[in-house]
């Protein structure tokens, strides 16, 4: 067995560490709980930040100051922000999604299969038939506080392959969401009504719709047109 | 004087991921589901940082800081892919995404 595995009771553990831990245990636990039974997806974004910020507080704990700071600089202050500016454009902060289930047995399915997997991994982790590899491959954890230095050593020498690939994929992911959410261009001939579908319906998906004089015209389409699109 | 055992760590990370999953399972609306990989990925984060301490490896934390990267990449798209769906129909439920059946 690892000796890192056993299970040292919380107690025996220093004072303040022990107290860390368990309050950042409660808050994490609570927030993702948070997450799962907000009805307001709002509510949800916020638990959300909640339990990043716990994550946060773990990853100090663990001697991760670096990832401990990008934590919250991305997750909880741009990743979040993002939810909460998709949440407020499609204005579905008001919808109740948990009402209504169409499939009665897919929630007591859910928790049973949930507590299967968590069951499994707790005796999978504390029945000590681990095979944990060599240790220290690519560089030792600096033993003070403060993880900069040797990520940023590593992450340029070690996985500088994939440092760069990770630049590229950025730049695609970038590419790809602009293309996917810009509206299509509108023709000038449109007039006010072109200009109305533009701006408050801009919502329209399909580029010949909106661009066909002849649905163009029909303001009755805007109620439509998330069904069937007819161009004519 | 001893540090909060790496075990407490793994079995807060494995409940943590228990809930996402759950969450991901049981919530229809996609914006939520989308929270609960998030929920789910910081429980793997938060894994590979207490390997890290207990095998004594920067490699885990490197591994944690492309996760971040490929998490956020993986928001944005999948966002726009949200945006894009709300823009065709104006449901938010992942029952109603049927637009593949024949």
């Amino acid at each position: 067995m690892h000796p890192g595995l056993v299970p040292v009771p919380l107690l025996a553990t220093s004072l303040p560490d022990a107290i860390t831990f368990a309050v950042s245990a409660v808050i994490v636990i609570a927030g993702a709980i948070g997450v799962v039974v907000a009805r307001n997806p709002v509510h949800s974004a916020l638990m959300l930040v909640m339990t990043l910020f716990g994550v946060a507080v773990l990853f100090v704990e663990q001697r991760a100051d670096f990832l401990a700071a990008v934590q919250v600089i991305v997750y909880a202050g741009a990743i979040v922000v993002l939810f909460l500016f998709v949440i407020m454009l499609l204005g579905v902060d008001r919808r109740e999604a948990v009402s209504a289930d169409p499939l009665p047995w897919q929630r007591p399915l859910a928790l049973v299969l949930s507590f299967c997997a968590l069951g499994s991994v707790l005796a999978l982790g504390f029945s000590g038939a681990w095979s944990t590899g060599a240790a220290s491959v690519t560089g030792a954890l600096p033993h003070r506080a403060g993880d900069t230095a040797a990520l940023g050593k590593v992450v340029f020498t070690t996985y500088l392959l994939p440092f760069e690939v990770t630049a590229a994929l950025l730049v695609i992911a970038v590419v790809a969401a602009v293309l996917l959410v810009r509206v299509p261009q509108l023709r000038e001939q449109g007039g006010q009504a072109g200009a109305e579908r533009g701006g408050a319906a801009g919502l329209e998906g399909d580029p010949e719709a909106v661009s066909d004089p002849g649905v163009d015209g029909d303001p009755q389409g805007l109620g439509e047109r998330d069904r069937e699109v007819v161009p004519s | 004087m001893t540090d909060v055992s790496g075990a407490w760590y793994l079995s807060l990370a494995a409940a943590l991921f228990g809930i996402g999953a759950f969450g991901l399972l049981v919530r229809r609306n996609v914006l939520v589901m989308f929270m609960c990989v998030e929920l789910m990925l910081n429980a793997a984060n938060l894994t590979f940082v207490t390997f890290a301490r207990m095998l004594n490896d920067i490699a885990g934390q490197a591994v944690v800081f492309f996760v971040l990267v490929v998490a956020a990449a993986e928001v944005v798209v999948g966002l726009a892919i949200i945006v894009a769906i709300f823009r065709r129909r104006r449901e938010a439920t992942a029952d109603d995404l049927h637009i593949l059946r024949g």
